[in-house]
């Protein structure tokens, strides 16, 4: 057998993700290494955590039945979400788009577009609850600051979208402009703004659906809306209410889930 | 005369991208948003005289900030490493849920429609419940602490994975399937064969990508106590210890900034 023209092997296997033997073999144990680690690091209390399972049955027993009687209190608290979400969407849509221009590196010299880009990364990285935190230690509890909250994810979140695609938008619309005489904000107004605005629409509405989401938690810091709600709930063990609003938000996001896909397909 | 008019209408003087009535249809729908803005903004009744001093107490929470304190440092470097292994469990976790959940909710691998709306209804109810809420229900469960957070992020995150997974499964090439139909294997060998080398690398991208949306995620568990950096952070907020905030707030940023450049790198090596 050893001589002669290689013969198909009788057995087939898959042709692992990574060639090298030495490495796959490396970052398995590397893996596993990580593993134990983590696990021995995490500092868990495991009768605290066996007791989990009892616990979790009688959380649930007492969830079901959901009760809406309250259903003032749950309704209140989701229009202030919703009234949350709109408001920041809107003026987060205004506040983007100089954010966006000039974060643009096809528009703006280099310098601008640094500082641009670095508030967006920085205003990116924070966790909205983070920020909520914040804003509700300058403006107090309640719906104001978890407005702002939702309007700083706005911002950072659409003046990306809307730089990429401003860097991304074909070059001859705007030279074709440019070579007519017009001045900047002429450019901006025939050449770019057309070429953007669907794409620039259709994000926001994805947004408004994100800060729907979003609203629903920085109640949780204090910042109003349901949130605030269901983590009273929680604290006072009344659990059939907490499933009520739950239920609540799990159909919100899901009729703004519908409503985004449906309208961002109309401006297709 | 009526040619040349209807040539003026087809091809008028002036230029314009709408027709009248799409305009008018265009402004109704920016209109309506404004008004819903406007009324919303009304309804939440904000009360406008605490912008009055908000830049002297945003200069003072930032001259309270600066400078971090970095002897504190000694203190959240465990919570960090802490925060980094509950977003990496809990990823993993939600690996090994989200992956058979996905081939439920897909149309073209799941076996009847009862399972795939089950698969879809895991999908959508894990992802409607934001990772935060999910720890209240945990914190509830399994008293406060890690293991909490490590739940929670799975949970949260097997909707977005499995969403995904799924939609890479029904976009599969069936080329490849029917090949191994073929050869008369059985449903999990067409399964193993056929469907899988297909939806790996999707897989592994979107797992390293939901892993390093985790990292930021976990940040904030400790506010409702289920680990992590967010316990110091929340306690050090509420002490008005602003110099430890910020040195934590610094060591969030260069942790997320970097985990962001990895997850990226390990996408594009992937793919």
């Amino acid at each position: 057998m050893s001589t002669g023209t290689t013969s198909p092997p009788a057995h087939w296997s898959r042709p692992p993700l990574i060639k090298a033997t030495w490495a796959r073999h490396t970052l398995t144990v590397l893996v596993l290494l990580y593993l134990v680690w983590s696990l021995n690091s995490l500092e868990v209390d495991w009768e605290r955590v066996a007791k989990g399972l009892p616990r979790a049955a009688d959380i649930f027993s007492r969830m079901v039945p959901p009760d809406f009687s309250r259903w003032e209190l749950l309704s209140r608290g989701i229009i202030e979400s919703l009234e949350m979400a709109f408001a920041a969407t809107i003026a987060g849509m205004v506040i983007a788009i100089p954010l966006g221009l000039c974060a643009a590196s096809n528009l703006v010299p280099k310098p601008v577009y640094l500082i641009a880009r670095s508030i967006i990364v920085v205003t990116r990285t924070f966790h909205e609850v983070i920020v909520a935190i914040f804003f509700v230690k300058i403006f107090g509890f309640g719906p104001l600051a978890g407005v702002l909250t939702l309007i700083v994810a706005s911002i950072s979140f659409l003046g990306k979208m809307l730089a990429e695609d401003i860097e991304n938008m074909s070059p001859g619309q705007v030279e074709a402009i440019k070579a007519t005489g017009a001045s900047f904000p002429k450019m901006l107004i025939y050449g770019v703004v057309p070429q953007i605005l669907p794409r620039y629409l259709g994000v926001s509405i994805y947004r408004l659906d994100a800060n729907i989401r979003h609203s629903t938690v920085v109640g949780i810091v204090g910042a109003g809306g349901i949130g605030q709600t269901l983590s009273a709930t929680f604290s006072r063990y009344d659990y059939d209410f907490s499933l009520a609003i739950l239920l609540a938000i799990i159909a919100l996001v899901f009729i703004g889930e519908f409503f985004s896909s449906w309208a961002r397909g109309k401006l297709r | 005369m009526t040619g040349s008019d209807a040539l003026q209408a087809r091809y008028p003087e002036i230029w314009r991208k709408y027709t009248p009535r799409q305009n008018a249809i265009r402004m109704l729908w920016y209109m309506g948003a404004v008004f819903v803005a406007v009324w919303s903004v009304r309804h939440l009744d904000i009360p406008w005289f605490y912008f009055l001093d908000a830049h002297v107490q945003a200069m003072d929470l930032g001259v309270r900030m600066f400078p971090p304190d970095w002897s504190y440092i000694d203190e959240v470097i465990d919570p960090l490493l802490e925060t980094i292994h509950i977003a990496t469990l809990g990823t993993i976790v939600t690996f090994f849920i989200a992956f058979p959940t996905a081939f439920l909710a897909a149309r073209n691998t799941t076996p009847n429609t009862a399972t795939w709306l089950f698969g879809k209804f895991i999908l959508v109810s894990t992802r409607s419940v934001n990772t935060v809420v999910w720890a209240l229900l945990f914190v509830a469960i399994f008293g406060p602490g890690p293991v909490a957070g490590v739940w929670a992020i799975a949970f949260r995150s097997i909707g977005f994975v499995g969403k995904l997974i799924a939609e890479a499964i029904e976009e599969i090439d069936h080329g490849p399937v029917e090949a191994i139909e073929a050869t008369g294997a059985s449903r999990l060998q067409v399964l193993l064969m056929g469907v899988l080398p297909q939806v790996l690398p999707v897989v592994y991208g979107t797992i390293v990508y939901r892993w390093d949306i985790n990292i930021r995620e976990s940040t904030v568990l400790g506010f409702v106590g289920a680990g992590g950096i967010g316990i110091q952070l929340y306690s050090s907020i509420n002490q008005f210890a602003w110099s430890q905030v910020s040195l934590m707030l610094s060591l969030i940023l260069i942790v997320v900034i970097v985990s962001e450049f990895v997850s990226a790198t390990i996408r594009r090596w992937i793919t």
